[in-house]
């Protein structure tokens, strides 16, 4: 019988082949977090040790210096073909977005930019719904619109894993093939593969980073979770929100939704 | 270790539906809460958003996360919610109940174990309370516990209860469910959510979470036969990797698979897997596996595997109970593209055969579909399509309806009255028997000084099959051959004249002409015919019909060239979008996987494709002995 980490699995595998399959151009974003990294290392399962489309940083420079230390060294050792995309300053980002949620749509300008030059039908995504309310509410495969725009009042239908794979011209695919996860499984998984993370996630002095984002709208939680087993038995009893540490999703009682209905991940 | 035993512990999707305003947002708020789901920041973030709309705790908030859901107090879309009790982990799928979000919830309820349906106890059970149970049942959500919810309105009465229990679980019954429990709750009150109600003491079975607690997860049907659909096929280095997942049953290495509707054979050879380690000798359902084979046979996406016992239905038509989710409406002769597993395929509507009325079950007559509306419906695809019945192994007898861009429906396949056709044409031959000619082929052969044949052209329109197939024709004849041409002109005017050009009459058309082609043949012919003959299937048909005598020339030239040569203007009329299903632009060609001759008329002028093509029938047709007599 299947583990429950073997279903969860199982399922992302199956959609990462159908990507592949029915999308293409096809690229996927990699933020250099957990999530991302189990993802790129279901990929590799997927197609035997191949990750067979381009992989994407989002970079506003912004990072942790311990993030770009992980992406030098895991790219050539994982054989990616990665692609950094400089998003544009926080000037082009809408003005009426509250200070930490402009500082984030920066990302979402840097995808728009990507999308218009590469010419992508598929962007994926290693999206949770567990992490936040609006994500809650995801297709697998999610079509936006030709500005980028996530029109969720009229989702596509989904069911059975039949994904939508037909398009209106200009339009573009968010594929999210880590919804169904939990932030404990990603971490269950991430041990039992023994895939290699940002050391930033275990804590040092009382601290760690829970969720990865750029140093000016992210902020360590306290925390004495110090290796993998730790994270875990923090998260079995904790009440707080993965996102607590991030600014932007706590600047009005829509700032997310907004974000995310403009094109944010 | 607490994190390994975790990974195996049972994890229960259930979904929360019924009809709109009955509580079901806020059942899950409060059930979030009184079990200790609720994150402290989020019970904060919902008190704080009900005070700014001056409502007292509005538990719906936990879930309904857009701005549009909680300013209007309605659940948009579905969403999904982690919930842990002591003894396992919940995911709540919460279902929009208004009329218009429908897809929305189908969408959710679809990938539920079990479901929870809400029904408030003074309003009773209404439209969307049965419409909900009719779409769990057809989704095949079996197990459901029904929450009889807002009790605190009717003065937590027993006999309330019993009345609307008794009316939902008389509907139940008809359509195949039988409730585990039914509860009666107050969801906003708490009562009967996480332990019994002192208010309702009369209520002596299990509170909401214990008959929770009593669902077990679906589990991948591993004893059903083997069911692997074709995903892809890999080349990415020297392997050539089959790929797919495992719907149903299991697949050892040696395994000898059938792969339908092709009947390609072979064994299964290694199963493979990343990172390098011990080679699995074995997998099962559920699993996204790869295997190699051991013979390099053609598969692609959409094939399905399985072993050479307990093999999926073949057939070109089939029955289905639809759910129409379309702007628009469904009719009789439409066409659309079907998603069965991993196989994408065009079908039409054949037949409307019964509109099913949710609210009393009666079936009706109907020349139309429209949106939410339930129906049996009759499909003909030009291609045949490896399926099972619904209730025999679901993943393989469900679908969804694909038209332009949007899901526009959502079915379950039921064969009843249709053959399997990978059996069809022996069993019909069983019933006749042949009269035998008293003179045989080798009398007719020796005095046309030819065989009997049928010179298949394929090609797309502006190829030159009618050019070569008429110059062919007058060579043969000069030399005194026994020889005609069936086209469009001559068989389309009489013989077909029935017929239009929906893709069922198409396939109806190659059909009869390639029996009709047969006959000339056994008559002692050469008949050429000259059809464009899109589908593989349709000249594999012909081919079968003419025995022996078949022989398949593909007139080649790709769609440029034929748009640039248009001399019926044809392409000009379909890029402008009046001609629909037209082969090449709107519709596909099927190029044969292994013709008798190829003549490419890009490459060669006309003279050079006559001389190929005669050359071609001198060797294989021709009698070599006796000459025809000379004319």
């Amino acid at each position: 019988m299947l583990s429950h980490l073997d279903e969860l699995e199982a399922r992302t595998i199956y959609i990462l082949r159908e990507a592949h399959a029915r999308v293409q151009p096809l690229g996927m974003l990699w933020s250099i977090g957990k999530d991302s990294n189990a993802l790129l290392w279901m990929a590799r399962k997927a197609f035997f040790g191949r990750v067979p489309f381009p992989v994407i940083q989002l970079d506003t420079a912004m990072e942790l210096p311990e993030v770009y230390e992980f992406r030098d060294r895991i790219v050539p050792e994982w054989g990616l073909d990665l692609h950094v995309e400089a998003c544009p300053p926080i000037e082009s980002t809408d003005p009426n977005l509250p200070p930490a949620s402009r500082a984030a749509a920066r990302k979402t300008e840097g995808l728009k930019n990507l999308i218009a030059a590469r010419g992508y039908r598929g962007v994926i995504l290693g999206i949770r719904r567990d992490e936040q309310a609006t994500r809650a509410k995801e297709r697998v495969f999610s079509p936006r619109d030709l500005g980028g725009n996530w029109d969720f009042r009229d989702q596509p239908a989904e069911l059975w894993d039949q994904f939508k794979t037909e398009l209106q011209p200009g339009a573009h695919l968010r594929i999210h093939p880590l919804l169904h996860w939990r932030e404990i499984d990603i971490w269950r998984y991430t041990k039992r593969e023994n895939i290699p993370i940002v050391p930033l996630y275990l804590a040092r002095n009382g601290k760690r980073y829970r969720s990865l984002g750029e140093k000016n709208i992210t902020f360590p939680i306290e925390s004495n979770a110090a290796t993998i087993d730790e994270i875990i038995a923090e998260l079995e009893t904790t009440t707080t929100s993965e996102r607590a540490g991030r600014s932007m999703d706590h600047e009005s009682e829509d700032a997310f939704e907004r974000l995310r209905s403009a094109g944010y991940m | 270790m607490a994190g390994v035993k975790q990974d195996s512990r049972p994890q229960l999707r259930i979904a929360v539906v019924g009809h709109v305003d009955h509580g079901k947002s806020t059942l899950i708020g409060r059930l979030l809460h009184d079990t200790g789901n609720l994150p402290a920041a989020k019970l904060a973030e919902i008190e704080a958003s009900s005070r700014r709309r001056g409502v007292e705790i509005e538990w719906s908030f936990a879930l309904d996360s857009f701005q549009a859901e909680r300013d209007q107090a309605v659940t948009i879309d579905t969403t999904q919610i982690p919930l842990r009790t002591p003894r396992r982990d919940i995911i709540i799928i919460d279902a929009p109940g208004h009329k218009e979000f429908l897809k929305n919830m189908i969408s959710g309820a679809a990938q539920a174990d079990a479901a929870i349906l809400v029904v408030e106890a003074s309003e009773g059970v209404s439209e969307q309370s049965r419409r909900h149970a009719y779409l769990l049942q057809l989704l095949g959500i079996h197990k459901v516990v029904v929450a009889i919810n807002k009790m605190d309105a009717v003065g937590y009465r027993e006999s309330r209860f019993a009345e609307v229990g008794k009316e939902l679980s008389e509907y139940l019954a008809k359509i195949g469910i039988s409730p585990l429990a039914l509860v009666p709750i107050s969801a906003r009150a708490g009562e009967n959510l996480v332990k019994a109600s002192a208010k309702m003491a009369w209520y002596r079975g299990p509170d909401l979470l214990a008959a929770l607690d009593g669902l077990m997860p679906a589990q991948p049907p591993v004893s059903l036969p083997l069911r692997l659909p074709v995903q892809n096929v890999y080349h990415f280095d020297t392997r050539r990797i089959v790929a797919g997942r495992i719907e149903s049953g299991r697949i050892h290495v040696g395994d000898a698979l059938i792969f339908s509707p092709g009947n390609q054979e072979a064994r299964v050879k290694t199963i493979e897997i990343w990172p390098p380690g011990p080679a699995p000798s074995e997998a099962e359902a559920g699993q996204s596996i790869g295997i190699t084979l051991d013979r390099p046979i053609f598969v692609e996406r959409g094939d399905l595997a399985s072993h050479d016992k307990n093999l999926p239905i073949l057939t070109h038509v089939f029955r289905a109970r639809i759910f129409w989710l379309g702007r628009g409406s469904l009719t009789p002769g439409a066409s659309y593209r079907i998603k069965l597993a991993t196989r994408l395929a065009p079908v039409t509507v054949q037949s409307i055969d019964r509109l099913i009325d949710t609210e009393n079950l009666a079936g009706a007559e109907s020349s139309s579909v429209s949106t939410n509306q339930i129906a049996e419906v009759t499909f003909r695809s030009p291609g045949l399509l490896a399926l099972d019945e619904y209730s025999a192994n679901p993943a393989l007898g469900r679908f969804v309806l694909i038209d332009g861009a949007d899901t526009v429906a959502a079915g379950i396949i039921n064969m009843e009255g249709f053959p399997d056709e990978r059996r069809a044409a022996a069993d019909a031959r069983r019933n006749l028997f042949t009269a035998e000619h008293l003179f045989g082929a080798d009398a007719r052969n020796r005095r046309n000084g030819h065989r009997g044949a049928v010179i298949w052209f394929t090609g797309l329109s502006g190829a030159g099959k009618s050019t070569l197939a008429m110059e062919v024709e007058r060579r043969l004849f000069l030399q005194g051959y026994q020889v005609y041409v069936l086209d469009g002109d001559n068989v389309r005017r009489g013989l077909n004249a029935d017929l239009g050009f929906a893709p069922t009459d198409r396939v109806e058309n190659i059909r009869r002409i390639g029996e009709m082609a047969a006959l000339f043949a056994d008559a002692g012919m050469i008949v050429i015919t000259s059809f464009i003959s899109p589908y593989i299937a349709d000249r594999d048909r012909a081919r079968q019909a003419a025995k022996g005598a078949f022989h398949e020339i593909y007139i080649k030239a790709d769609v440029a060239t034929c748009e640039t040569r248009d001399t019926k203007g044809l392409y000009k009329r379909a890029r402008a979008g009046d001609l629909a299903d037209f082969t090449g632009i709107s519709a596909p060609y099927e190029e044969p996987p292994s013709p008798e001759l190829v003549v490419d008329t890009m490459r060669h002028p006309v003279g050079d494709s006559v001389r190929a093509i005669l050359d071609y029938i001198e060797s294989h047709i021709v009698l070599k002995s006796a000459g025809p007599a000379s004319g």
